[in-house]
């Protein structure tokens, strides 16, 4: 009897709060600063170069984790139901976690293809981009390009550019201020961009492995020889065989640099350098992987002086 | 009866006309199929230069995008003739080695330019087609159990996922579960996403709201079975799956907890929990879930949940279940892709009127999963129900599991399982099973 009248109690608990919970008021979007959620640190590093303080920027990705494998914590629908903007890296980087949580988020703005939806990939410098036949054999490819293309400062201008423009499109008022943040961040990125290849100028061609495929655009730019990677496949975890055979291969070829990203555990990349005479650089390929790598500037300064101090100490 | 004239007619009519055209259209169709001979033909010229070209070059080579950077696309590749002689061992070949840049303008000018064009037009074909997704669910069992026997070898489940955007305001997600004979539509529902107030929509059939076991599809589940809990009090394997109405909506808490409330109606049909013996029957379902992230690595996740319908017994009698839920998840962010941790309970109290006194029954499992490397997992779990038709008799039982991961997309499991069940019987037995995942990448659930 008691316990049915508790019961009862609960259910009339839930219901109200349910209710009430429907009707409770919508997150407001009025006219206060434009909050653009992005979907990682490099992004957001990006938008908040050209938004300046006239926007809120939240990434959803931390810099020190592996963006293929973000959890959709309901945390995260918090920020993106209130977004006015959601940039993403797209080429189905996010393909794993972002969907649910734009689904779920009740935010029509960041729907994909609303207006609130950015895809910076549409401005960037695309590379393998898989032809002829794809298959899963090849491990977790990505059918639609390389995702890990903000590593080209390059890239970077392109992506800075095309937020400039949407940001320009949804506070027209503020486009003159977008804009000229834009030409500062530009002119600054050409300057540093002078810096950084006279810094990597002495490496040219240099050989070098990495344990994930993150590096072909950071490569292309800077003149490096990405020869082999740890995983034998993308996303893969080393396999003995394969591991022999690069080290077979880093010896034969005299390559005496490792390029670990920050998520990915050190042990067989260790083993390689202790075989191999090769030096273990655990490199950046995101804002906020450190403390101090924090602006888009930030990552490419420490990414080049961690190579630069590496090859000139190794010589 | 004028309806069925003019359906005769027209099926009586129908071959005639189609006929006549077919015969007056010969000739133009002679020429139309010359014509696609014609354009198949180009095709194919351009098809094998494209492969020749994708021969002479790495066979995962990126086709460069040409427009940016004149300077680094004009530098002489330094290092190729090193790269090359590489490739046959390593062998995913490094895609922007400056050679791949040089093959490409190997190419004639004419077939560059044609390549894109048909890689293009396949992919426009595709392009609006539902991501498809085909899970394999195979299971094996060695040892005893006298009283829920299980097959010793089964393709248990062949789910099919087709899930695409349906136009700017909604999405569909349907799951077609075969097995081995027969299919079931265990999902298929549309989702509202840009209704205003914040309010997200489901329609269709929909594993509903209640807990957590319930809502997740067998892939997903770090267990080979259900547990005694969700079988005895809360359907089974289908659970609570049922045709209807939700309405979800994210809820103004303090502090950055994530509350969110779902109300759900159904048809009122779901296994043997819940049952519609006649129109307007409804079943109900309403959950409520806060959420908080203690630190960046762990959260913690609370659910209540309750569901009403009518039963088996008949009209007169009702099923009403109450539900807690709460996890425990630990996931460090830096190696967040070798170890995580989470633990799970759930517990429900099934409330059932039938002929003779009200069954009040009280069920619950208690589970851990550890992750110990990249590709292993370590589980256990607790089990207790008593029967939701006889609450008199209590059912428990545990299991240890290991699970392996040789990729993203396949998984092997083992699992342990003792059960001790009301009538004093004992079941030991050895689950064991396959997974494997074909097609679109599908998001891992929280």
């Amino acid at each position: 009897m008691n316990t049915g009248y508790l019961r009862l109690r609960l259910i009339l608990i839930l219901t109200v709060v349910i209710a009430f919970g429907l009707l409770s008021p919508v997150p407001g979007t009025g006219a206060s600063k434009l909050k653009v959620v992005t979907a990682t640190s490099d992004l957001a590093a990006l938008a908040s170069e050209i938004g300046g303080d006239h926007i809120d920027v939240e990434s959803i990705a931390r810099g020190y984790q592996d963006p293929h494998f973000v959890e959709a914590k309901p945390s995260f629908l918090l920020k993106l139901r209130k977004a006015d903007l959601l940039v993403v890296v797209g080429l189905q980087l996010e393909i794993g976690w972002l969907p649910p949580l734009i689904t779920q988020s009740g935010n029509p703005r960041i729907q994909v293809s609303a207006a609130g939806y950015l895809d910076a990939s549409d401005f960037a410098e695309i590379l393998e981009k898989p032809t002829g036949v794809v298959t899963r054999a090849m491990g977790d490819v990505h059918p639609l390009g390389n995702p890990h293309y903000w590593l080209d400062p390059e890239n970077g201008r392109r992506i800075a550019q095309g937020i400039q423009g949407k940001l320009a499109e949804m506070r027209p008022e503020d486009a003159g201020y977008f804009a000229q943040r834009f030409q500062a961040f530009s002119q600054r990125l050409t300057t540093q961009e002078k810096a950084w290849d006279e810094a990597m100028k002495p490496f040219h061609g240099l050989k070098v492995v990495s344990y994930h495929k993150s590096w072909p655009n950071f490569a292309k730019r800077f003149n490096l020889n990405v020869v082999g990677y740890i995983e034998p496949r993308p996303g893969i975890p080393p396999s003995p065989s394969h591991t022999l055979e690069l080290i077979g291969m880093m010896q034969r070829d005299n390559v005496k640099l490792i390029m670990v990203e920050p998520y990915f555990d050190l042990k067989t990349p260790n083993s390689i350098a202790s075989h191999t005479g090769a030096k273990v650089l655990v490199m950046l390929p995101s804002v906020g992987g450190e403390k101090e790598v924090s602006d888009y500037f930030k990552l490419f300064d420490y990414d080049i002086a961690l190579l630069s101090k590496a090859v000139s100490t190794a010589h | 009866m004028r309806r069925l004239v003019v359906l005769v007619g027209l099926l009586v009519l129908a071959p005639g006309i189609l006929g006549a055209q077919t015969n007056g259209n010969v000739e133009d169709r002679l020429k139309a199929d010359e014509e696609r001979i014609r354009a198949l033909e180009e095709e194919i010229k351009a098809l094998k230069t494209a492969l020749a070209a994708v021969t002479s070059t790495a066979p995962m080579a990126g086709v460069q995008v040409p427009k940016p950077t004149p300077e680094v696309a004009a530098a002489p590749p330094p290092p190729a003739p090193e790269t090359a002689a590489q490739q046959p061992v390593e062998s995913p070949p490094p895609a922007q080695a400056p050679p791949t840049v040089a093959a490409a303008p190997v190419l004639p000018g004419e077939s560059a330019g044609t390549l894109p064009v048909y890689g293009g037009a396949s992919a426009a074909a595709k392009a609006l087609n539902p991501d498809i997704s085909v899970i394999g669910d195979f299971l094996g069992s060695a040892g005893k159990n006298p009283v829920r026997p299980g097959p010793s070898l089964e393709m248990h489940e062949s789910e099919v996922g087709l899930q695409a955007i349906v136009d700017p305001y909604a999405r569909a997600d349907f799951f077609l579960s075969f097995g081995e004979e027969g299919v079931n539509l265990e999902e298929g529902y549309i989702t509202f996403t840009s209704l205003p107030g914040g309010f997200v929509a489901k329609v269709g059939k929909m594993r509903a709201a209640f807990g957590k076991v319930n809502t997740l599809h067998n892939h997903v589940l770090p267990w080979t079975d259900r547990p005694l809990v969700t079988q005895n009090l809360v359907g089974g394997e289908d659970g609570i799956d049922d045709a209807g109405i939700s309405v979800t909506r994210i809820l103004p808490a303090p502090k950055n907890i994530f509350l969110e409330a779902t109300a759900q109606v159904f048809r009122g049909d779901s296994s043997d929990v819940f049952k519609s013996n006649q129109g307007g029957e409804l079943g109900l379902v309403g959950h409520l879930r806060g959420y908080k992230d203690l630190t960046d690595n762990t959260n913690v996740d609370l659910g209540f949940s309750y569901a009403r319908g009518h039963n088996e017994a008949g009209s007169a009698y009702r099923t009403q279940l109450y539900g807690m839920d709460a996890t425990l998840h630990w996931k460090p962010l830096r190696r967040s892709i070798y170890h995580s941790f989470i633990g799970r309970s759930e517990l429900i109290w099934s409330e059932r009127e039938q002929v003779g006194p009200v069954q009040q029954a009280f069920g619950f499992y208690t589970s851990g999963d550890y992750q110990l490397g990249r590709r292993w997992f370590v589980g256990g779990r607790y089990d207790r129900s008593e029967r939701a038709t006889n609450a008199s008799l209590t059912d428990s039982g545990f299991s240890t599991i290991l699970t392996y991961w040789p990729s993203e997309f396949s998984q092997i499991r083992g699992q342990y399982r003792f059960g001790r069940y009301a009538d004093g019987r004992e079941a030991n037995e050895l689950l064991f099973q396959f997974q494997f995942s074909l097609g679109a990448h599908g998001a891992h659930p929280f």
